[in-house]
Order: C-alpha cells, then structure tokens, then sequence
C-alpha cells in the first residue's frame, strides 16, 4: 500500500500487465506477436502524448476539452503546410505552433476573464473545430507527406532494431521530459502546488496566471504534436478528426490516477492508462468481441479505476 | 443547575487504533443542566472521546449510561435516536438551501408521500425559537433565507438549532464551536448555549479557549494523554491549575520574553487603505520587536496583513519595507524579507494535499538545484533539518501535511517562514487551534526571532496572548489603526475596551 502510495502510477501498470496477459491466455497467438505490439504501442501515440499535456492541466486543476478540435486543426495546418511547399519538420512546427496558440488562448482567456477552464475549453472546443474547417474548406485535405508519413508507419527494412516506429519513441519521450520536468523544476513544483491549493501558492509567491498560461499552452502544444502524429497516420488533413477525442485523454489521465480535484495525476499513469484503453480495444478485436462490448468494458474500467483509487486513499487518510 | 443526577455517565473507556492508544481508561460525567467543558491538547484523545459519545466510533472496552440506561450507539443515527446530537466543528450546512430546509434535512415532514412546507416552516421557527434569547422575533433568523446569506455565527447556530429539532435531543456536544467565529457572534452563541442549559440540557463543550471556558461552562473535564487528568468546578479552578493538567507540565514559562532591543526600522506603512478595510493605517515595526495588533474579527486586521503582503490591492497610503517603498506582488515582498503566515491554515496556509518537505519549500524553490531546477533530495534534507529543529511530530518529510495535528501543521506553516529567512514575520493568528504544548513552542520560536533582529507583527484575538509575547501593542477598529503603546501600559480590560471602540 505504501508503495502504490509513493508510486501512484504502478495501480494502472498493474492492471495493464493483468489485462496483457487475461488477453494473451485468450485470444489468438496474433495477439502477442511482437508486431501486434508494435501495433499497439503506434495506435496509442495520438492519446499518449495528449495525455501528457493534459495531465498537467489536470494536475493545475483544470480541464482542456479543446484536445479533440485542437489535433484536427494540427492536421489541417500540417496538411497546408505541406501542399504551400514547406518541408516535413516546418509543417510538423506550424501544427505544433497551432496547438500552443490554441492552449494560450485557453489559458489567458480563463485567467483574465476568471472563467473555469471547462466553460473556456468547451467553447474552444466549438470554436477550433470551426475554424479548422474554416481553414480547410470543410473538406480532407491532400498533401505530400514529405517525411512526415514515416512518424506512425510501419518500420522499413532494416529498421528493426528500432522495435517500435518513431512516433512511439516521440511518445516516450515526451513523457519522460514531461514526467522529469515535474518533479525537477520549479515550474513542475509550481503546477503541482498551485492544484493542490492555489490560495497558498499565491502565498508563496507564485505566479499563478503565468503558470496556468505556461501549462495551457504546452497542453496545447502537445495536443498540436499529437496531431502531427495523427496526421502521419491518415495522410491527410482532417478538419472533422478526432471528435471526441479529448474525452478518451481524459479517461487516459483519470485511469492513470489523477484526480480532477487537482494536485494529484501521473505522466506515466496516464500513459499506460492511454495503453490500457488500446490493449482492451485491440485484445477484443482479436476475440472477436463486438464494439459495443469494448466500450462497456473501458466504460467499467474508468469508473472502476477512480473507485480503485477512493479506497486506497480513504483507507490511507483514516488511519490516525 | 436544576439536577444533579448523571445524564450520561462514561466509566473506563479505551479506544486503540492499531498500535496508538487514543483513550486509555477515560472517566467522565455530564449532568442535566450543565455545560461540561472538555478541554485538552491536539491529539489529547478528546475528539476520540466525543465520537464515541456521537456513535461514529465504537470503544474498545467501558461502559456508558445514559439516564441509567446502557448506552451503546452502533453508529450517528442511533446516538441520535437515543438523543445524543453532535454539531461539527467544521460548519456542515448545505449553503444554497434555506435555513429551515437545513434545519429538517434528513427528517423532513411529510405529508401524504410529499415534503410539507408548512409543517417544515413550524419545526423550524420552534427550534430558532427555542434558542433565541432576545424573544424578540424580528432579530430572530428568518427560516427562508439561504444559508450562503448569513454569518458565520449565524450558521452556527442553525447547525445547533439543526440538533435540537430533533425533541428526543438531551446531550449536546458542541465541537469547538467558536473556532471560527467573531467576538460577537461569540456572545450570541453563549446566549444561545445559556438558554439552553437553563432548559434543562446536558451540554459538552469542547475548547481550547480557557477564556470562553471561563464564561461558559459549569464543570470542566481535561484530557491529557488518552486519560482525564482532571476535573472540576470551573469557578474554582485557578487558570494555571487547568493549563498545567492540559500541558502536563508547568507553564511558568508559557510566554517568554527576553529582553530586546529594537533596531532600525523595517516595516512602515503610512495612511494605509484597502478596497474596503483596512480604512486608516500607521505603523512602523522595528527589527528586534514584536508588534501585536489586537481588535475584533472584522475589524480589518488580516485585510491590512494581506495589503502589507500584497495579496490585497493598496487603493491609497504608502508601505515601505526596509529601502523599498510602494506596492509590490507577494513574489516582491518575498524576495525583500517579508513572510505571511495566514490565518486560515488549510485554506490557504498550507496544501493539505501536499507533503511537508513541499510545503516547506514552495516559497523558495531556488538554490535547491541548479537555475529552475530543484533536487528532490535537497528538498528533502532541508525538511529534516526543520522537523528536528521545531519538533514537529511527524513520521517523515514525506507525510502528508493534511495527516498532522493542527499544532504540527502550524509548525510547518512557520518552519517555511523560516526556512525562507526573512526579516519581517506578519503573523495571523499564529495559535489558533493549537494546543498548548505547541503554542509554547510557537511564542519560544517568536521571542527568540526577535532577539536574532527580526521584525515580528502579530495579529491575535487573544489579548492575553498579545500581552505575554508582544512589546508594543496597537488596537484596529473599523479598519482604523490606534497609536501603539508598550505594553507596559496596558492591561486587557484596556484593550477590550479599545477593541470595542470604548476607548
């Protein structure tokens, strides 16, 4: 118990290896052919690095709806990019550059205005997705990948050693910077005080209105990365991608442990929360398991891990 | 007193969770008609004992009767069924709903399967009735208005008015409940508290305040160490008596003042003015003394603290700190040695969530790694240094801040100040909800920062507090500030009378 406490992450990692291996005894060999891992591990890149993002926002105490609206913009943008002749690495920093202005917006607007997060990220979620359609004439947009394709593909030969495509590596390590940056920089121990009591960061000195707009834009930013790697994996720009996809990096963060009370929420938790989703809707699929069984399942599973969650603590906080 | 038979009697309790003994053999008494004062430290056992009388916690081994009968609630509801009611110290009314709505919440009157508004409007204005000492129905609460409307003290006694609905209500046990309120809401609670007793209610008020004691309670009971230390007419105790059975020691030296000199000044503020309060501030603090500022709840106190610390806006008056003049953000005031230790400790004071080492570093991040970076293993010995040197009762840097005891939390909330090392400690209420043990430890911690050189203000409601510790004392009232006098020349009555705007 001690250990779970010191280490909040290791509850969704272990109900992730228990659902690996629930899955490997049942379905097919196919399942744990190291290719289908690879699979896997590509087709949680788009939620894996939102979730990053929004762990931060929701270790603030926030929430960004915008996630969703904001990866189909980042493909747009990427897809313009590249049809304006730009090269590959200029059309991925316009995405991302895209997904930063969005979060700024997020974050400047709910602080000087003193409107809650969800209120001001519902209404961007509503806003983005327009002007993505705006900007793409509310079609699919075709463009050369210039390089950009290779991100989610599969790896060439030769290649191999690589185990996983490049976009899992972006993955990875993006987490791991995000995850570092919290626990080894002021700013990281600035976000975590200000969710778990903002009137004593405020105290202390912090502050709080640049933090916040430092977090939304990052969250931004990451959601604009995670659009690059979407758009890799379609090859065109989408203006309607990615609906309700901001709702799936929620569940990601919440089944990684956070809290959406704020202070409390897990860069890696939310990743193997973000794995645990794609091992179950992958796992099912090659049972044969119908969708809609999937989604009660992962429906369960998000309530189940907050409930997990409740107890832990509440069986930590009685103890005098 | 109109009895003076038992109305609950407790023989021999004891409660252990896990390895800590909370109560050890516990003996205790309440009459019909009397307030019994339960006094004693943080973590003294008292809180134990009042949960075991409210049925939330069931003992180990004792018996309890009530009115001769066997006592023994399995949970709330029971003890409320055999009339025993708690009201929480922590307010727990619904805020949007109205008044009498929160007064029958959970046992609404109904009429053929639906809530009755009329019979609910009935049960309420008898219940306020009941605890309205004036009579007088226009100062009376109005059952229709929503709690969010009302007074801190006025939630109060809904929550007791809450209690005493219940007609099967005998014992009370009133949970600190002026901890959070204002002198005058305090009398209303007394007058309400009085009427009661007269009445012919059992009543356990639990306390820290020796004062409110004072005035309020016929007998009074002390808990130290999981076992009554002692008990007895309140009118016949010395104060010093009952302080030493809470401390378990003597307390000769519970305000200890060195011999200071004052040095040059620190801390000025000039015709200073906030939003709303403070109206008129003059002041200046010297390094090497302490300055208190007595006055009432409302008067404007921590407002002034927080536009000196620049959480509030100045809208006229200067402040100047050592060399800087004009206003400046809290990061500002920080970095010129001003520190704040806030009134209200879990609100704002500290992030309950957050560990000690957090909290004790949060407002000074730098040199614990190299530019914006921060070693968690610095944090780390940094906090280990504190918890030695202030003896703060905890299993680690790591525990959670939420976990300690008020006092401890305290401690933490200073330690920052420290670990920070400024010249200037603004201090809201620097005891309130701190047991004695440790309000010791606090004025040895404050006279030995002034003796160092540094500038301490002190905020207090308790007068006796400012007497023992301060060398100048000033009284606010309605947000204006009076001239500061030693303390030499001044005596309690003195200063409440000022407070009241007597003086």
């Amino acid at each position: 118990m001690k250990v779970l406490r010191k280490y909040p992450f290791l509850g969704p990692l272990i109900a992730l290896v228990l659902v690996y291996v629930l899955f490997a005894i049942f379905a097919p060999p196919s399942f744990t052919r190291l290719e289908n891992l690879a699979t896997m591990a590509r087709q949680t890149v788009v939620v894996g690095i939102a979730a990053a993002g929004m762990t931060l926002v929701i270790l603030l105490g926030g929430i960004d709806l915008s996630v969703g609206s904001t990866v189909a913009l980042a493909t747009v943008v990427a897809a313009l990019s590249l049809r304006a002749g730009f090269s590959g690495p200029v059309a991925a920093l316009a995405a991302i550059g895209a997904g930063v202005s969005v979060g700024l917006v997020n974050g400047v607007v709910s602080t000087a205005l003193r409107i809650t997060p969800f209120i001001v990220t519902l209404g961007t979620m509503s806003a983005i997705r327009g002007v993505a359609k705006g900007l793409a004439d509310s079609q699919k947009i075709d463009a050369p990948p210039r390089g950009l394709d290779i991100l989610q593909a599969s790896l060439p030969e030769g290649f191999g050693w690589a185990i996983f495509p490049p976009g899992v590596w972006v993955m990875l390590v993006t987490s791991g910077l995000v995850a570092a940056m919290l626990v080894y920089t002021r700013l990281g121990r600035h976000i975590v005080a200000i969710g778990s009591n903002e009137s004593t960061a405020r105290l202390c000195g912090v502050a709080v209105s640049r933090v916040k707009w430092i977090v939304y834009a990052a969250a931004g930013g990451l959601a604009g990365l995670a659009g690059v790697m979407e758009f890799s994996t379609l090859t065109v720009g989408d203006p309607t991608d990615s609906t309700g996809l901001e709702l799936e990096v929620i569940a990601a963060v919440v089944i990684g442990g956070g809290s959406l009370a704020g202070g409390e929420a897990s860069v890696a938790g939310a990743l193997f929360g973000a794995m645990l989703m794609t091992v179950i809707r992958t796992g099912s699929t090659h049972l044969g398991i119908d969708n809609w069984v999937q989604q009660i399942v992962t429906g369960l599973i998000i309530v189940a891990a907050v409930a997990i969650d409740r107890a832990r603590r509440g069986a930590n906080s009685s103890s005098r | 007193m109109t009895s003076t038979e038992a109305r609950l009697s407790a023989r021999g309790i004891e409660k252990s969770y896990g390895a800590t003994r909370a109560l050890a053999g516990v003996d205790f008494e309440v009459r019909a008609g009397e307030v019994h004062a339960l006094l004693g430290g943080n973590g003294a056992g008292k809180s134990t004992l009042v949960s075991i009388l409210a049925g939330a916690v069931t003992p180990d081994v004792g018996t309890i009767h009530l009115e001769g009968n066997a006592y023994r609630p399995k949970n709330p509801a029971e003890a409320r069924q055999s009339g025993v009611c708690l009201v929480h110290q922590e307010r727990a009314l619904c805020a949007h709903m109205t008044v009498e709505e929160n007064i029958v919440l959970g046992s609404e009157p109904m009429f053929r399967g639906l809530v009755s508004r009329q019979k609910m409007r009935e049960k309420a204005e008898k219940a306020l009735s009941a605890i309205d000492s004036s009579g007088a129905k226009k100062t009376r609460l109005r059952p229709d208005v929503r709690v969010m409307d009302l007074a801190p003290g006025e939630q109060q006694i809904v929550e007791i008015a809450r209690a005493i609905a219940d007609e099967r209500c005998r014992l009370l046990l009133l949970d600190e409940p002026t901890s959070s309120l204002g002198a005058d809401d305090v009398d209303a609670l007394f007058s309400v508290v009085d009427r009661l007793r007269l009445a012919g209610m059992a009543i356990v008020y639990i306390s820290h305040h020796l004062a409110e004691i004072r005035r309020i309670a016929d007998r009074f009971t002390v808990i130290r160490d999981g076992k009554a230390a002692g008990s007895g007419l309140v009118a016949e105790a010395k104060t010093n008596d009952i302080v030493e059975m809470m401390a378990g020691r003597r307390v000769d030296e519970l305000y200890p003042r060195s011999p200071r000199e004052p040095k040059e000044t620190m801390l000025e503020t000039q015709d200073l003015a906030g939003i709303t309060l403070p109206e008129q501030v003059s002041l200046e603090v010297r390094r090497g003394e302490v300055l208190g500022i007595a006055g009432l709840v409302g008067s404007g106190r921590t407002e002034l603290l927080r536009a000196i610390f620049g959480l509030d806006p100045v809208r006229r008056g200067t402040v100047r700190v050592a060399s800087f003049t004009g206003t400046a953000t809290p990061a500002m005031r920080l970095q010129q040695g001003l520190g704040l230790l806030s009134e209200d400790r879990g609100g704002e004071g500290l992030a309950l969530g957050l560990s000690i080492m957090e909290n004790l570093t949060l407002s000074r991040l730098e040199g614990l790694g190299p530019r914006g970076f921060v070693w968690p293993s610095r944090m780390r010995d940094a906090a280990v240094e504190f918890i030695k040197r202030l003896g703060i009762v905890a299993s680690g840097p790591d525990m959670r801040v939420g976990a300690l005891s008020g006092g401890n939390q305290q401690k933490v909330a200073l330690a920052r100040l420290l670990y920070q090392n400024v010249d200037m400690f603004l201090l809201d209420e620097p005891t309130r909800g701190v047991d004695v043990g440790s309000r010791a430890a606090i004025y040895q911690i404050i006279d030995r920062l002034a003796l160092e050189g540094k500038a301490v203000l002190v905020v207090s409601s308790s007068v006796e507090e400012l007497l023992g510790i301060c060398d100048r004392i000033a009284v606010m009232h309605k947000g204006r500030l009076g001239a500061a006098k030693p303390v030499e020349q001044l005596d309690e009555q003195a200063i409440l009378l000022a407070q009241s705007g007597m003086a």
